[in-house]
């Protein structure tokens, strides 16, 4: 059974999974709407300030949620050892790490898909026309926090006080992340879209170099 | 011992003497006068700091793969020499700022990404606290460690593309724009200072550390008796 | 069905220690384990029973020594069934899916054929569609031995399989265990005392302090392997 074979079926499970439970997408994007809401009371959201902080405090929020969101990727197989069995069961460990980062950036990206159109509601922000522009932004940025978050899940998970290690160490990391994600958003959104394909290219390097990261050290991240 | 006084007689020496040089060799910078000094000590701080979280990189990926306990031992050590150093870094760079532009901080390219850098090896030592087991903790720490410093290239790049965005005044020329043939001596001295003090706070702690270490086997196997 | 040709899998320990921090769980362990052997490991808690186990399943490498197989092609991940003390399974999907889904992963062919016939063997075929969730203990611990065995695996472990199981779910265990053995297949299993799942052994050796204390290969009788009071 090939990496991507048992990775794809994994990926059925966690997502078969959450679909008929839907507790952690639902708890992640109610979490993003408070996020942006009481974002908005920071500052006053007239036109100008909306397209200059909205999409830096959009990416953020998502940063924030993942953060959270990803904390039961691994904790959740350690309730029945079933992290074990999935050990003994795949051939490359790697292709457990595929799943889930497949499986986290699926729910990264519906949450963010669903929070556009209210995003553009609350802030005043029109992205017609930009849509396949925002898709490319939001899947390589889920692509990347997914990355990062699910192998450092892995780490924290071993740890104590997990709940705050989580954060602690993903948020620094993921620190280029935001900052392509936004520019490029910043530019989607502004009164003349411009796409800025140097911020796509260092999401491209990031996603790349963990990806390959993961692939290389990930059996080290799973050993007892 | 002797071995270690030599170093750091030497150390301590060379770094009074970069000093020296700094304030009474190197010409006086002229726009900035005498504030401009402060530079020799914050960029060969800088630079000792990466070179520092380097080895330690070096260690992390040795460690991964022979599992001995001295890449930890390493990897730990040029973790704090890296942060003691960046932290230098950040606290003369405000220093300089203010007087010389009337701010204690900004937010441009070189001190942002080494404020993420900072608060990556912070992340790393706190790791190291959370996790009891020794070898759980060599391990999960060295690939986190791993993890933060091929981040660290793609950090500062972004960053300083954010800055071509939003420009921000610099607080520093940097090394290579266009630094007087004058001062060159005086600062590739004060870097070989740093080096050499790094050096000699890298062969202290990590005797610490093996110490500790030691200490802590020696102190379990008397629990478990 | 597994036929006797196809379990001949023997297991070498070779001085292997297994360091946590400064606790050695396994200590200078010299273990050989002839193919179709039914081996009962004896020791308190410990001793290093389930650390021995986890290195079999290659779920922990050793601090230092080795283990070699014999048996086993190369590149063969799905060599061993293990049941072990966490059952191993999904809560939150049915007895029915856990076992599709590990079949999947361990690329059976014919799953569902499979995992209708394994679920019918260890008496889940009506509560297929139950989520784990609701199961008792004996019967989640029937859902991890039909996972273990989803492969037809020539080495089985189990750590403590016994424990929390009443009185009809041992019988039934037994049983099976039985079938297992007379197949020819290698069974590593460890053991509180001496009980009937023990006596199914065809060896017992004891543990302590992460070594080989008493082996009935080297003479020692089954009661001098078992006989230690409790812990």
């Amino acid at each position: 059974m090939g990496v991507l074979s048992n990775a794809a079926a994994l990926l059925g499970k966690e997502v078969r999974t959450e679909f008929r439970s839907r507790e952690l997408l639902s708890t992640t994007i109610v979490f993003v709407l408070i996020v942006v809401v009481l974002f908005s009371f920071t500052f006053d959201p007239t036109t100008n300030e909306s397209h200059r902080f909205g999409p830096g405090l959009l990416w953020l929020a998502f940063l924030f949620a993942a953060s959270l969101m990803l904390q039961p990727c691994f904790l959740r197989e350690q309730a029945n050892d079933t992290l074990s069995a999935l050990r003994l069961a795949v051939s490359d460990p790697f292709a457990i790490f595929l799943a889930k980062i497949g499986a986290n950036t699926l729910f990264l990206l519906l949450t963010e898909l669903l929070m556009l159109p209210v995003f553009a509601a609350l802030f005043n922000v029109n992205f017609r026309g930009q849509l396949p522009g925002l898709l490319l932004t939001f899947f390589l940025g889920s692509l990347g926090i997914s990355t990062a978050g699910t192998a450092l899940a892995a780490i924290s998970a071993q740890a104590r006080m997990r709940e705050l290690l989580l954060p602690l160490l993903l948020l620094p990391l993921l620190a280029p992340i935001l900052v392509a994600s936004t520019e490029v958003t910043v530019g989607l959104m502004s009164a003349d879209p411009v796409m800025q394909w140097k911020g796509i290219g260092f999401l491209v390097v990031f996603d790349v170099v963990f990806l390959t990261a993961l692939w290389l050290f990930g059996e080290y991240l799973l050993e007892e | 011992m002797a071995k270690r006084v030599v170093l750091c007689a030497a150390a301590v020496l060379l770094v009074i003497t970069a000093g020296y040089a700094s304030f009474f060799v190197a010409p006086q910078e002229r726009t900035m006068g005498d504030l401009q000094r402060i530079f020799y000590f914050h960029v060969s701080c800088a630079w000792a700091g990466l070179t520092a979280f380097s080895i330690g990189f070096a260690s992390n990926l040795f460690y991964v793969w022979k599992r001995k306990e001295k890449y930890d031992w390493l990897g730990v050590t040029c973790a704090e020499v890296g942060v003691a150093f960046t932290t230098i870094v950040l606290i003369s760079g405000p220093i300089w700022a203010k007087p010389a532009w009337g701010i204690y901080w900004t937010w441009d390219a070189r001190l942002t990404s080494t404020f993420v850098l900072w608060l990556l090896y912070i992340s790393y030592l706190l790791l190291r606290t959370l996790v009891e087991e020794p070898d759980r903790r060599a391990l999960l720490s060295a690939l986190f460690g791993i993890f933060a410093f091929i981040d660290v290239p793609i950090v500062f790049g972004a960053i300083r593309w954010w800055r071509t965005q939003h420009p921000a005044p610099v607080i520093m020329g940097g090394p290579n724009s266009g630094l007087a043939p004058g001062m060159r001596p005086t600062f590739y001295f004060a870097v070989l200072a740093m080096h050499i003090f790094m050096w000699f706070l890298i062969s202290e702690r990590y005797a610490l550390e093996k110490m500790r270490s030691e200490v802590e086997v020696l102190h379990r196997e008397a629990e478990t008796s | 069905m597994a036929s006797p040709a196809e379990c001949k899998v023997g297991l070498r320990f070779e001085k292997v220690d297994k360091r946590y921090g400064t606790v050695y769980a396994l200590r200078n362990l010299t273990l050989t384990i002839a193919p179709g052997e039914c081996l009962a490991l004896a020791g308190r808690n410990g001793s290093g029973k389930t650390t021995l186990l986890r290195i079999a399943a290659n779920l922990t490498r050793p601090t230092r020594g080795s283990l070699s197989f014999s048996g086993i092609a190369e590149n063969q991940n799905s060599h061993a069934g293990f049941v072990a003390h966490a059952t191993m399974v999904y809560d939150e999907l049915t007895a029915e899916e856990n076992l599709l889904f590990f079949a999947k992963l361990l690329g059976v062919t014919k799953r569902k054929e499979r995992v209708a016939e394994l679920l019918f063997e260890v008496g889940l075929g009506e509560r297929k569609d139950s989520l784990v969730r609701t199961f008792s203990r004996g019967m989640r611990q029937r859902v991890a031995i039909a996972r273990a065995l989803l492969a037809n695996p020539s080495l089985l472990l189990f750590d403590e399989p016994a424990t929390g199981l009443d009185p009809e779910a041992t019988t039934w265990l037994i049983g099976h265990l039985k079938t297992l053995r007379d197949r020819g297949c290698t069974i590593v299993m460890s053991l509180h005392g001496e009980s009937e799942v023990a006596r199914l052994a065809t060896r017992a050796v004891r543990l302590e302090a992460g070594s080989v204390v008493a082996d009935t290969r080297t003479g020692a009788t089954f009661q001098s392997v078992f006989s230690f009071t409790g812990g």
